[in-house]
């Protein structure tokens, strides 16, 4: 990010004439206008997760927590998530690797697709599942016929997690590969290096930021996605319940506590990647700055 | 697999020592094609067999008609919004120094982080009659939550980083020189604004609120808490397909979910469109 733009900056900012920044009162007002903007927006909805969870105490947070629901929930997006993440990795790294080393005809074309999942609405990402093994699916009779069940079950939030988080980790990995170019492979493979060899000891390593940040970016994601999930889900209490769709629950059944508390863990994991991603910014920005964005 | 034999100058791909090429690019290509396109094909494939006068009579329908114009007029407004707010954090970002810069920095990216089903009920208990907000504009005689205002606040809180992060970048990389010169040329402060800065920024004023617009079009969980859900005044396109699928009634869901996807991708090439235009004319 900007530390070494920084410390250029600050001598001169001092000295600066009116002429080249805005007066004092201007600097005043902007800044009020924009954290006020910040705070009614981003903090005010921050404060009040943690403020009705614990409205009714400590003790009625915890309860709420320790609901075999709520612990059916969360026990589910964990397994949702160390599912569909990995997958992700395995794709971002394959995709980047292609991408990234070599030149072939159209390459332009797989970055476009790639990002594909970002201009689709998550209610239309579940819905494609839905049309593809639902029972008036194109997959529906044979799914039926042999006893497997994808929809209103754990494969099918897979799926729609895996496709809603599909390009985090390519995404990140692909510019970042691309600056460092093919040099440090090929030295690598000239000693005498095989393929797998100069994957672990060399491109990993030169990698392993920007995908701890795009596996950051994926996880919180996998973790809080609604909207897809919630079509193919059915909504089974117990059972096909993530921690999102628990709070849907939970809040329209007028239990305040047991939804923010829910919410609370939710916000808790949104925190600390904000946090990670942040020291990453700040101790590897060089690294990371080709792949900044989101 | 390896190169084809090189046919009169035409490659697939350049020659390189870098092992691994067939592998990866095969795997990506199965995985991309087994979870993303089949799937989205499938539906194209499904609102291409209903047929003209079935896919007519589903997207003239009144409801589905002001559920598309509510989700793209709240998503327009609040994408608005957020090109001025965002344009001012992004400048006081970068600009100013102040103590918790960093913090506020950060802050930015929350409503990347945080779930939409949380955003969602969190606004709603901010915005509601009884809300600490809501009690505040409850005597100015504005209602925002349950109404398509509630929709707006909501895509504005969804919207915000996708502009102050495509803005941002391109603020930071502004030579200051620029200004002193056109300082030096007796230019005023708001002029140098409106006639220096402006254009250099304005490609990525407008990419960031075409992000923060596709995204807000089919924004799904932090809206339905806050809108209310009222049929033809506060039902966004998404809850509709979900309304439909629950019903049972595919062919409808396929229906308002082609339509989106199309309306969407005319409004990327529109913006698209805008942004080669600003290029050349401020370029």
């Amino acid at each position: 990010m900007a530390d070494p733009e920084i410390k250029s900056y600050e001598p001169y900012h001092e000295s600066r004439s009116a002429a080249v920044t805005e007066s004092r009162p201007a600097q005043a007002v902007l800044m009020a206008i924009a954290f006020a903007f910040l705070g009614v927006f981003l903090l005010l909805p921050l404060i009040i997760v943690f403020h009705e969870a614990l409205a009714k105490g400590i003790g009625a947070y915890v309860q709420a927590l320790s609901e075999p629901d709520a612990r059916s929930a969360i026990h589910l997006t964990l397994l949702v998530a160390a599912i569909s993440v990995p997958l992700n990795v395995v794709f971002g790294i394959s995709a980047a690797w292609a991408i990234a080393k070599f030149e072939f005809k159209g390459k332009a074309f797989l970055t476009t697709l790639i990002d594909l999942p970002f201009s689709v609405s998550p209610v239309i990402s579940g819905l494609v599942y839905v049309l593809l093994f639902g029972a008036q699916g194109l997959l529906g009779d044979w799914l039926k016929g042999h006893g497997i069940q994808i929809l209103f079950a754990v494969p099918g939030i897979v799926l729609a997690t895996v496709f809603v988080t599909f390009p985090f980790v390519a995404r990140e990995l692909i510019p970042l590969m691309q600056e460092q170019g093919n040099g440090d492979e090929e030295a690598a493979l000239s000693l005498g290096a095989n393929g797998w060899q100069t994957f672990w000891y060399v491109t990993l390593p030169n990698i392993k930021w920007g995908l701890l940040y795009g596996v950051l970016l994926c996880n919180a994601r996998a973790m809080g996605e609604f909207g897809a999930v919630s079509v193919v889900s059915g909504h089974i209490r117990g059972l096909t319940n993530t921690m999102p769709l628990h709070v849907e629950i939970l809040y329209n059944e007028y239990n305040a506590v047991g939804a923010f508390a829910v919410a609370s863990l939710l916000a808790g994991l949104a925190l600390v990647t904000l946090v990670l991603k942040t020291l990453l910014e700040m101790r590897y920005g060089a690294e990371l700055a080709a792949t900044r964005g989101h | 697999m390896t190169t084809a034999p090189a046919q009169a100058g035409w490659r697939f791909r350049q020659p390189s020592v870098i092992p691994g090429f067939g592998l990866t690019l095969g795997f990506s290509l199965t995985y991309l094609t087994l979870i993303i396109l089949i799937p989205l094909s499938g539906l194209i494939w499904r609102s291409a067999s209903l047929g003209w006068i079935d896919f007519w009579a589903i997207a003239s329908d009144r409801r589905t008609i002001n559920a598309l114009k509510i989700s793209f007029g709240t998503a327009f407004v609040a994408a608005a919004v957020n090109v001025v707010f965002g344009t001012l954090v992004a400048w006081v970002l970068v600009r100013y120094r102040f103590p918790g810069r960093r913090i506020v920095d950060a802050m930015v990216d929350l409503p990347f982080a945080l779930p939409t089903a949380v955003a969602g009920i969190a606004l709603t208990t901010l915005y509601a009659p009884n809300g600490w907000i809501g009690k505040l504009l409850m005597p100015l005689g504005i209602k925002v939550a349950y109404t398509p205002l509630g929709i707006v606040v909501a895509l504005v809180f969804i919207g915000l980083p996708f502009v102050v992060r495509t803005v941002q970048p391109i603020m930071e990389e502004i030579d200051r020189e620029v200004e002193e010169a056109a300082a030096t040329l007796g230019a005023s402060r708001f002029q140098i604004i409106t006639r220096v800065l402006f254009p250099g920024l304005a490609p990525a004023i407008i990419t960031g609120f075409s992000l923060a617009f596709a995204r807000g079009v089919g924004e799904y969980g932090s809206v339905i808490f806050i809108a209310g859900n009222l049929p033809y005044k506060s039902e966004i396109a998404p809850l509709l397909i979900v309304i439909r699928l629950e019903e049972y009634n595919y062919p409808a869901a396929t229906a308002i979910a082609a339509i989106m996807l199309a309306l969407s991708f005319v409004m990327l090439l529109v913006v698209n469109l805008v942004q080669t235009w600003s290029r050349k004319r401020y370029g």
